[in-house]
């Protein structure tokens, strides 16, 4: 038992190595001994392992390969062979990057990425190639919205569900008009979008949008202008530094405390150990948090931190989820990934036993989950309840 | 906006305004005056930064951090001058371009390697640590009124530096014409070390006062490089006078573009560098 969960990247590098040694010489054999079935499964991961969101890529990976390890390093009977892109976060490259692993590696499925403009590249090639496809995290909602297909399918969100919930959550405490502010991009606008909707179903009303240009980190002005609008409640999005900076400004320039201040969930995940106790009492919504005390949650952080003597964060809870989901997709078909077809309808009948809570997908492809209310308290995103049960995303212009 | 909300934009403007002359300061001097188009004036500014967070945790003092951090940075720039920058003075800047460009990447895997990619934040020193309130319910930051107080005695000691002292007037003609100030008796190489030194530890001091309130970060320093590059042109180059104008101009439109007109936001510096520029080619206080 404890053997078993012990793992180290070592031991499964030489571990493939091995295994690809062995293919190469089976390659030899005459083709009548090759058992077809019996071949590896080719997963390829496109990832940002350099750059500003090199972390992300590394939970996710880690993540991906604990859900491997704990089916004995096997899918649906068949061992994997990964093959591994650095896509940098750079969406310029991003049709390169994803043809050296759908022409060049011909890999089975696809796993990628954090970047919403990468994933948005990944897609034009995909929806060609036909190739499944899992993405682990970028939030774009025309990848399971208006560019929609059979073959893609998200185990992370989509950037209109982090902010939909929060209408109902400021309804609850009573406030009647809010101002939105994020960075004016694609993300930014459609989790403002997102809340907007959410808000004024509740008969709230959205005073005001505040846009800071992508990616600056100069707020003081609109928290002026924010001052001296006095709205009931600031609904946020930044993520990164500029969120780290945008929680100081905000206790600096006396507001916090006397407009409270709510947000997507990335307003202050990763970010807590940056701002002192700028945080403090921050609440947002997002699809995973601190303290959810499942038993599923717990086994998760325990086997994480041993494996990579790290804690776990949504990111790598994402991960987790795309080789749970490619899982149920393999054993549906039992290792016959030829038969794509069974594949997609194993995945879209599957139930994810997530650390987040047990999840579905939409008809798009997006997971149907819970948003959890969650509150800063110390250094943790503190679970304070669900605030919206099972939340679809409304995949507009899905016509697939 | 009623008259209150005006004057404390007005107050923000100009703030913004002296930090943007505060990090643009030393590319003003590497640029403008020794006409070296540095890229990597960024990443000096990201140094800066993360030796303050490095230095200030280590000594619980973001003082003592500056104090230590800045003689390091003086040295990284006289370094890099005598081993890189000064075989490219005579060449065309495509050459510095390359060089510069490549320093960027070399300076954020260094980051990478030796602190992380991790974002940090860097405590306002106790004594600062305070506010003014404004309004019922907004109130200003001590440390950015006490910041816009050392941007103007930079840019003053600067202006004295470069207009009225020996050393300043040995630079300036330097930078006119090198061969013959050389042939005069001056040892213009050691002036270059020292301004180019200078220079880099400008960028990086820009990068420690400003810890506290941007927070430190990955790739922070390309974020500013671009309007680095938009102060010194707008102002003309080798002016620090027109840098300040530059600067403050900068600054307020800035502000009052977000509040009034949101939309354009981001346009709004280019459109001014755009309009400044056909009107004045060589800048505000360039010489043509």
């Amino acid at each position: 038992m404890q053997k078993k969960s012990t793992y180290d990247r070592r031991g499964f590098l030489l571990g493939s190595t091995a295994i690809a040694g062995a293919t190469a010489a089976g390659a030899l054999l005459p083709a009548g001994t090759a058992l077809a079935q019996q071949g590896k499964l080719k997963v390829g991961l496109m990832l940002p392992y350099t750059g500003t969101y090199a972390q992300l890529g590394v939970a996710i990976t880690n993540g991906f390969k604990l859900a491997i390890e704990e089916r004995g390093g096997k899918l649906g009977g068949r061992e994997i062979e990964y093959f591994t892109v650095d896509d940098e976060s750079n969406p310029a490259k991003a049709p390169e990057n994803v043809n050296k692993l759908v022409q060049r590696d011909k890999v089975d499925v696809v796993i990628g990425t954090v970047h919403s403009g990468v994933v948005m590249g990944m897609a034009k090639v995909l929806k060609e190639s036909g190739t499944l496809w899992i993405n682990p995290n970028g939030g774009a909602g025309a990848m399971t919205g208006a560019a929609c297909a059979p073959n893609f399918f998200r185990t992370s969100f989509s950037n209109w569900q982090t902010t939909h919930a929060l209408g109902k959550v400021l309804k609850a405490k009573g406030h009647k008009n809010a101002v939105f502010i994020t960075w004016k991009y694609a993300a930014g606008e459609e989790m403002m979008e997102g809340f907007k909707e959410g808000f004024e179903k509740e008969g709230g009303k959205l005073t005001k949008e505040l846009y800071v240009p992508f990616p600056q980190v100069e707020f003081q002005a609109l928290l002026t202008e924010i001052a001296s609008i006095k709205p009931d409640a600031v609904v946020a999005f930044f993520a990164g530094g500029g969120a780290a900076k945008f929680l100081k400004d905000y206790q600096a320039a006396g507001l916090k405390g006397k407009i409270p201040l709510y947000g997507s969930g990335f307003l202050t995940d990763g970010v807590l150990d940056a701002v002192g106790d700028a945080g403090e009492g921050v609440e947002t919504t997002l699809h995973y948090a601190d303290g959810l005390d499942t038993k599923k949650d717990k086994a998760f952080r325990l086997a994480y931190a041993k494996a990579f003597k790290l804690q776990p964060d949504v990111y790598a809870v994402q991960g987790y989820d795309a080789g749970q989901l490619l899982a149920a997709g393999l054993d549906g078909v039992k290792g016959n990934v030829a038969n794509k077809v069974g594949v997609i309808k194993a995945m879209e009948a599957a139930k994810i036993d997530s650390p987040r809570g047990t999840w579905t997908l939409s008809k798009a492809h997006n997971p149907v989950q819970d948003m959890y209310l969650r509150k800063v308290v110390g250094k943790e995103n503190k679970v304070q309840g669900v605030a919206w049960k099972a939340l679809a995303d409304p995949a507009r212009g899905c016509k697939a | 906006m009623d008259f209150a909300f005006f004057l404390i934009q007005l107050l923000n403007g100009l703030q913004y305004g002296l930090l943007l002359f505060l990090v643009a300061s030393g590319l003003t001097l590497v640029f403008g005056i020794m006409g070296i188009i540095n890229l990597a004036h960024g990443s000096f500014y990201m140094v800066g930064a993360y030796l303050a967070w490095s230095l200030s945790s280590m000594t619980d003092s973001l003082v003592a951090a500056i104090l230590l951090a800045v003689p390091l940075t003086v040295i990284l720039g006289m370094a890099l001058e005598r081993l890189l920058f000064r075989h490219l003075y005579q060449r065309d800047h495509l050459y510095q371009v390359l060089l510069t460009y490549g320093l960027i990447l070399v300076f954020e895997e260094l980051r990478s390697i030796i602190w992380g990619d991790d974002v940090h934040g860097v405590a306002v020193p106790a004594l600062l640590n305070a506010s003014i309130p404004l309004t019922d319910n907004l109130s200003y930051p001590v440390y950015r009124l006490a910041i816009s107080g050392v941007c103007m005695l930079l840019a003053a000691g600067l202006y004295f530096l470069i207009q009225k002292t020996r050393l300043g007037m040995m630079i300036r003609a330097g930078a006119s014409n090198r061969d013959m100030v050389q042939s005069l008796g001056i040892d213009i190489k050691l002036i270059y070390t020292l301004v180019f030194a200078l220079g880099v530890a400008l960028a990086a001091f820009a990068g420690m006062i400003n810890a506290p309130l941007s927070s430190v970060t990955p790739n922070m320093g390309s974020q500013v490089l671009i309007i680095c590059f938009v102060v010194v042109v707008i102002g003309g180059i080798g002016s620090v006078k027109g840098a300040m104008a530059a600067s403050l101009m900068i600054g307020l439109a800035e502000t009052f573009g977000q509040v009034l007109v949101p939309e354009v936001a981001g346009m709004i510096v280019y459109v001014l560098m755009a309009i400044v520029l056909v009107w004045r080619p060589e800048g505000l206080f360039g010489k043509a």
